[in-house]
């Protein structure tokens, strides 16, 4: 079993500095490449990891993820490759997440997932499209195996809404920063602040914001008001952008850093 | 079953982001069906502009070659812009107008989707984007200079399969980031609800006339009705208007393509499963790990792995039966339409006259059936002249349909 939310959430704080979570997903550029990124973000500093599953039809996804979610799929990434790749990350330093469309999952049988989920060493699935109306089965199967269930809120999501979410979520909440899909932009969304303001008033649980962030800078200003900064896209990019697997493994050794860097709250 | 639900069909599995908008939706859906004034406008539109009520044409010489049962053809293909689209591209685009929306997006295979929302969007003065995949655009060539010419955007979607599913991902990533401002017109009974039951409402009209032709020309209900699926629009359409009339047989036939066997086709009920995709649990064609299995079909309208959450309870109920019809068989029955009735069927519906042709066999000369002709075929002609090797004459350009 890889560190839990809480606890990672709690040192974070405690160290007055942001939680950082990184995505990539599991078969990009290989299975064995990801898991040598994957831990290359941990060492770097990264405190959660979001192991990507491959879905031939990422709707939330833009064009860096859905290029290298194509890419692993083309590879032969299956699910119980992605559960492999999970069992292969240092557990022992970060928290081990999968994040997942629905279809998969269902597919794979929510029980059968949720076992081997927590056999591999994980303990949360982030799911961008289940709603908590539909996700009953998935509830006692993940509580039965000890493991978070993630649900994102949005800059429309209503309070009455935001409410209904987080009353089905643990580990974490994830913000979605602005009203669009995954990817790399110059500035996080206006909304983000606001949305963490929003959802702080009506749980205690740890709040995360993803979407948009993908340099130090902007990681800095996100942990000024958010608990945890959620990061994809950017590793995707600078491994597309490297020549071979050791300069991608240098990329993205120097981004989980420069993040990490940046999460740290000034004290004052 | 619960709200948005077909027994355990349907409901919505989308990013949180567009909850929101599919309440509003679902509230302005709501208030505006019982709202008189939207009932007249869209009633009102339905007979000066789209040009309903339908016919209902009797096709005794197509009928000799459907074991003798007496065939009718509901003709949503006389309607403005050629098919049954219209009927949900201009009710939608009156609640987005009442939704206080400025642009509309949509997705399209065949076309005949893209051009009805961008002709309802040039009659309101909606801004109108159209997602369509690029395969498609080839072979519906004809159809993308129809969308530009009404001063639609058309956005060749060069992701996946390049068709019609990908068309869906790439407007549903619109639709995230311009929710505010747009309304996304869903051409078919799939998608998260309410969609499946919006666009149900508004095709419903086709049965309803139907219903209503059918016992003034003959005195009685029909022993089936039939019509084709690919998200199911017309079907549900056709099918809504007999659905409490267990005497009626409700018969609904999907792309077999190549053959079901050659793993070639759009055949969900044949050769698919229960599952989730684009926002509602369904029949889809997947793989074992849940990944989606790309469609074939000649028909650029059937070639979707997915299908109407309804269509997979009518299914599994056995209210409604679906059979596959290959791309072979469909293109015969093209052919024999046109000489038989004078009538040229877009090569979806000639899935469908395929399946008349099967019924009227089965339950022989003393049978009624009514097919939903769904859409006219001269945005195929050019697939059809490869087909049938027909050549164009000396001097004409037969560039499209690649």
């Amino acid at each position: 079993m890889s560190r839990r939310l809480s606890e990672v959430f709690a040192q974070a704080k405690s160290a007055n500095r942001g939680a950082l979570i990184g995505y990539l997903p599991a078969g990009y550029p290989t299975a064995a490449a990801s898991v040598e990124l994957l831990n290359t973000m941990i060492d770097a500093g990264v405190d959660a990891i979001e192991v990507g599953l491959p879905y031939s039809d990422p709707l939330m996804d833009g064009a860096d993820i859905q290029f290298a979610v194509a890419a692993a799929l083309a590879g032969g990434t299956t699910t119980d490759v992605v559960l492999d790749v999970v069992g292969r990350l240092d557990g022992e330093r970060a928290a081990l997440l999968v994040m997942s469309y629905w279809n998969p999952i269902e597919r794979y049988g929510v029980e059968r997932f949720a076992a081997r989920l927590a056999a591999a060493g994980g303990n949360g699935v982030i799911t961008p499209d289940l709603t908590p109306e539909e996700a009953g089965p998935w509830f006692a199967a993940t509580k039965a195996n000890a493991i978070d269930t993630i649900f994102l809120v949005a800059p429309s999501s209503t309070d009455e809404r935001i409410k209904a979410v987080v009353a089905n979520t643990s580990g974490f909440v994830y913000a979605a920063s602005t009203m669009g899909v995954t990817g790399a932009r110059s500035q996080v969304g206006g909304g983000a602040e606001p949305l963490v303001t929003r959802t702080r008033r009506v749980t205690g649980l740890p709040i995360s914001v993803g979407l948009g962030v993908s340099t130090g800078a902007q990681a800095r200003e996100v942990a000024t008001y958010a608990d945890g900064v959620i990061v994809g896209s950017a590793f995707v990019r600078c491994i597309r952008a490297a020549a071979d697997l050791p300069a991608a493994i240098a990329a993205v050794r120097d981004l989980a850093g420069e993040l990490a860097e940046g999460v740290r709250r000034p004290s004052d | 079953m619960t709200a948005g639900h077909f027994g355990p069909y349907g409901g919505r599995f989308v990013p949180e982001a567009l909850t929101a908008a599919l309440d509003e939706l679902d509230s302005a859906f709501r208030s505006a069906i019982i709202d008189p004034s939207f009932i007249t406008r869209l009633t009102q539109l339905e007979r000066s502009y789209s040009g309903r009520p339908s016919p209902l044409t009797r096709a005794d010489r197509f009928a000799e070659h459907c074991g003798g049962a007496r065939i009718y053809l509901k003709r949503e293909d006389l309607n403005h812009t050629g098919s049954h689209k219209i009927n949900n591209a201009i009710g939608q685009a009156l609640l987005t107008q009442r939704m206080g929306k400025s642009r509309m997006i949509a997705e399209t295979g065949a076309g005949q989707h893209g051009v009805a929302t961008a002709t309802a969007a040039a009659l309101l003065g909606l801004e109108c984007t159209v997602f369509m995949g690029e395969e498609d655009t080839h072979r519906q060539a004809l159809n993308v200079v129809r969308m530009q010419l009404l001063g639609a955007q058309v956005i060749s979607v060069t992701a996946g399969s390049r068709t019609l599913k990908d068309a869906i991902n790439e407007a549903m990533r619109d639709w995230v980031a311009s929710v505010e401002r747009t309304h996304y017109v869903l051409g078919t009974v799939t998608g998260p609800a309410p969609f499946p039951e919006v666009v149900r409402y508004f095709q419903a009209v086709v049965g309803r006339e139907a219903r209503d032709q059918i016992q003034l020309a003959e005195g009685r209900l029909p022993d089936a009705v039939v019509a084709c699926v690919g998200g199911g629009s017309n079907a549900i359409g056709l099918f809504s208007g007999f659905m409490d009339d267990a005497e009626v047989q409700l018969r609904g036939y999907e792309a077999g393509g190549d053959g079901v066997e050659t793993g070639r086709h759009a055949a969900r009920f044949a050769a698919g499963s229960p599952g989730v995709l684009h926002g509602a649990r369904t029949y889809v064609m997947q793989d074992e790990w849940g990944q989606t299995i790309a469609s074939h079909s000649i028909s650029a309208g059937l070639d979707y792995p997915g299908v109407g959450p309804e269509h997979s309870w009518l299914h599994d109920t056995g209210r409604a039966k679906y059979e596959p019809i290959n791309d072979d068989e469909a293109m015969a029955a093209m052919a024999l339409l046109s000489r038989t009735e004078g009538i040229i069927p877009a090569i979806e519906t000639a899935h469908a006259l395929a399946g008349a042709m099967r019924v009227g066999r089965e339950l022989g000369p003393t049978a009624v059936i009514i097919v939903n002709l769904s859409g006219r075929g001269d945005k195929d002609v050019a697939t059809a002249a490869r087909w049938f090797g027909i050549g164009a004459p000396a001097g004409i350009e037969m560039a499209e349909g690649r």
